[in-house]
């Protein structure tokens, strides 16, 4: 090319150029939709393979040897318990968590240390905690393998999505309310507890849920703690008629859940029993949409009612 | 005035300042307990490294690390033993470049799409599909791969085995695209308009834009994005557990079923070993070389990102 262009250089070369933006937007516009338009098929297809063992009885029935009767009573349950465990756990320790480290933590070297490790956990390998969970909760702590040391696991590893988000919900509350607080006499915790936490209740709310739903679906830490395959009777229940009408045995009590049936029922080569799992898992996938969804919907209506 | 001062802070007692005295004792003792909340995550990171090292130490009191590090079988379960890491890692290796292969270029384009191409409707849209398709159950992509995709590629592959690194990786590709999309589109998003303006009043199309000012402008977030990515893809367990099969094997043919790290880990945790067992403390070996591989991708990618990084 010489140095100076003729004006019918120049045109052509723009030409050429403007060819080239409208060719990116095609291709980029094709494999965007190819991508969500190839997992859209997948899921879809989950769902044919699955659709015939949909029911009522798929829910109400215990792994079974013989496919068409074997059902996921044992995983759903388990699967709620370990949630419960989780929730209670990581969420108080998380919103701590984050309270500390967003309104009293000083800039220093100590804090820069908390938060780096925060940020490294969430890169930690899920199947790293399963050993991590093995070597302490399991032996150590002598939990065994049961519901409370599968909570604990999956407790520590949604903490980082639970302390993340609820500091950008607590970032997202003005200075302004916190000084008028502040103006007013209120102690540091006075102003967090009735002021700032009240208002990020949304933001917590999402993280929460968007921890849990990521636990729901975790499959490899909760093997590597040893949950069983084939379980066929249910945990003490945790509501007991009489007094004092709870009872902890539930927490030692093995378990299964939905991801280690699914994956026990894919390696099997009976095409029943995968079809078993497609429904499992269509379910499983159903569960975990419908979390998400809340959570948009919760951080859609925080939104709306907040006018600073 | 002075006398009604008196007065007025005896009528409110002694109560008024050991209310105060106390509200600030009360803060005091509830910052500590917020402060060991947040330390769980350092006691969390000190207790991974703890238990990965001190179960792997007792696994090193029968195997000698140049073992470890130079025996091409990996059959800690079987009576003739053999403790080389090597077809493991080859597995993840594998495994993890084919799901680069895929998940690097559609997800960068699908990022530079969405964020310099696309209408505001059309991201607004797509962004929240993309952060949904994060929260799929792995266990659910492994089903894909084993049941859909292997078959699929068996079409065009007869001699495919049912088991293969092949149809795991490209799912575990797939399952990251959004992931890599979604973090590099906000990273391009974060490079100033002016930049932009600044291309454009220079007479350059939105593509050299894109690919001469937003890319390299963005790239330490990019390089984040990726580095991201690898660690997702060493990591992931269930699809390499169910659909590339279990079986150690010293290859870097993508074709050909092998284990993983990761798989590895499943298989043994699957059986029931006593505690005290070589197989049950190679899990931890196994682990704390999974440790060092995506810390090495950590700090690769750490340094990468400060060397590229733009300031503006």
């Amino acid at each position: 090319m010489s140095a100076v262009l003729t004006i019918e250089e120049l045109r052509s070369g723009l030409a050429w150029r403007k060819n080239l933006d409208k060719a990116f937007v095609v291709v980029g516009l094709l494999i965007l939709m190819s991508c969500l338009g190839l997992l859209a098929l997948l899921f879809l297809d989950l769902v044919r393979d699955g659709a015939s063992r949909f029911g009522w009885d798929f829910l109400t029935q215990f792994p079974s040897r013989k496919a068409e009767r074997a059902g996921i009573l044992s995983a759903w349950v388990g699967t709620s318990m370990i949630m419960l465990v989780t929730a209670l756990v990581a969420l108080p320790v998380g919103v701590a968590a984050a309270i500390y480290l967003e309104e009293y933590a000083p800039k220093n070297w100590f804090t820069g240390v908390i938060e780096i490790n925060v940020t490294n956990l969430a890169g930690v390998p899920s199947i790293v905690y399963g050993l991590l969970a093995l070597g302490l909760f399991v032996y150590k702590f002598g939990f065994g393998q049961s519901v409370l040391s599968a909570g604990l696991t999956l407790a520590l590893l949604i903490l980082p999505i639970i302390i993340v988000g609820t500091r950008e919900a607590l970032r997202a509350v003005p200075k302004a309310i916190r000084e008028a607080a502040y103006g007013l006499g209120a102690t540091r915790w006075e102003v967090t507890k009735d002021h700032v936490l009240p208002y990020s209740t949304g933001g917590i709310l999402t993280g929460l849920i968007l921890g849990l739903s990521r636990a729901i679906g975790e499959t490899a830490p909760i093997i590597t703690i040893g949950a069983l395959s084939f379980i066929a009777f249910l945990p003490n229940s945790p509501i007991s008629g009489t007094f004092p009408f709870v009872n902890f045995e539930w927490l030692k009590s093995e378990f299964t859940a939905m991801p280690i049936q699914i994956f026990n029922w894919v390696s099997r080569p009976d095409q029943a029993f995968q079809q078993n799992a497609a429904a499992a898992a269509a379910i499983l996938l159903g569960m975990t949409l419908a979390m998400n969804a809340i959570a948009i919907w919760i951080r859609y209506r925080f939104r709306k009612k907040i006018n600073w | 005035m002075s006398a009604t001062t008196t007065t007025r802070s005896t009528a409110l007692g002694k109560g008024a300042f050991s209310s105060l005295a106390y509200r600030k004792y009360r803060d005091r003792g509830i910052e500590l307990i917020l402060l060991a909340c947040a330390l769980v995550a350092v006691f969390t990171t000190l207790a991974i490294v703890v238990i990965l090292v001190v179960e792997s130490s007792y696994f090193f009191e029968h195997v000698t690390i140049r073992e470890f590090l130079t025996d091409r079988m990996w059959t800690p379960l079987f009576d003739d033993a053999h403790y080389g890491i090597m077809p493991l890692v080859s597995g993840t290796l594998t495994v993890t470049f084919v799901a680069l292969l895929v998940a690097i270029p559609l997800g960068t384009i699908i990022a530079i799409y969405l964020s310099e191409f696309a209408t505001h409707r059309m991201r607004e849209t797509v962004k929240p599909i993309l952060e949904l398709l994060g929260a799929v159950p792995t266990v659910v992509y492994g089903y894909f791969a084993l049941l859909m995709v292997t078959p699929f590629l068996q079409k065009f592959m007869p001699n495919l085995p049912g088991f293969n690194m092949l149809s795991a990786g490209l799912v575990i590709g797939l399952m990251i695209v959004p992931y890599v999309a979604s973090v590099s589109e906000d990273a391009m998003r974060a490079v100033p308009r002016y930049m932009r303006e600044g291309s454009y009043a220079m007479g350059a199309t939105k593509l050299q834009t894109a690919l001469r000012v937003v890319v390299p402008g963005a790239l330490s977030g990019i390089a984040a994005a990726y580095i991201l990515g690898i660690s997702r893809a060493i990591g992931e367990t269930m699809v390499v557990a169910i659909a590339a099969g279990m079986q150690p094997t010293l290859t870097f043919n993508p074709t050909e079923p092998a284990a993983t790290i990761t798989a590895y880990i499943v298989q043994v945790s699957l059986g029931d070993l006593p505690h005290d067992s070589i197989g049950y403390q190679s899990i931890f070996a196994a682990g704390l070389v999974l440790m060092l591989m995506t810390l090495v991708f950590n700090v690769i990618g750490y340094f990468l990102t400060r060397k590229f990084r733009e300031a503006y």
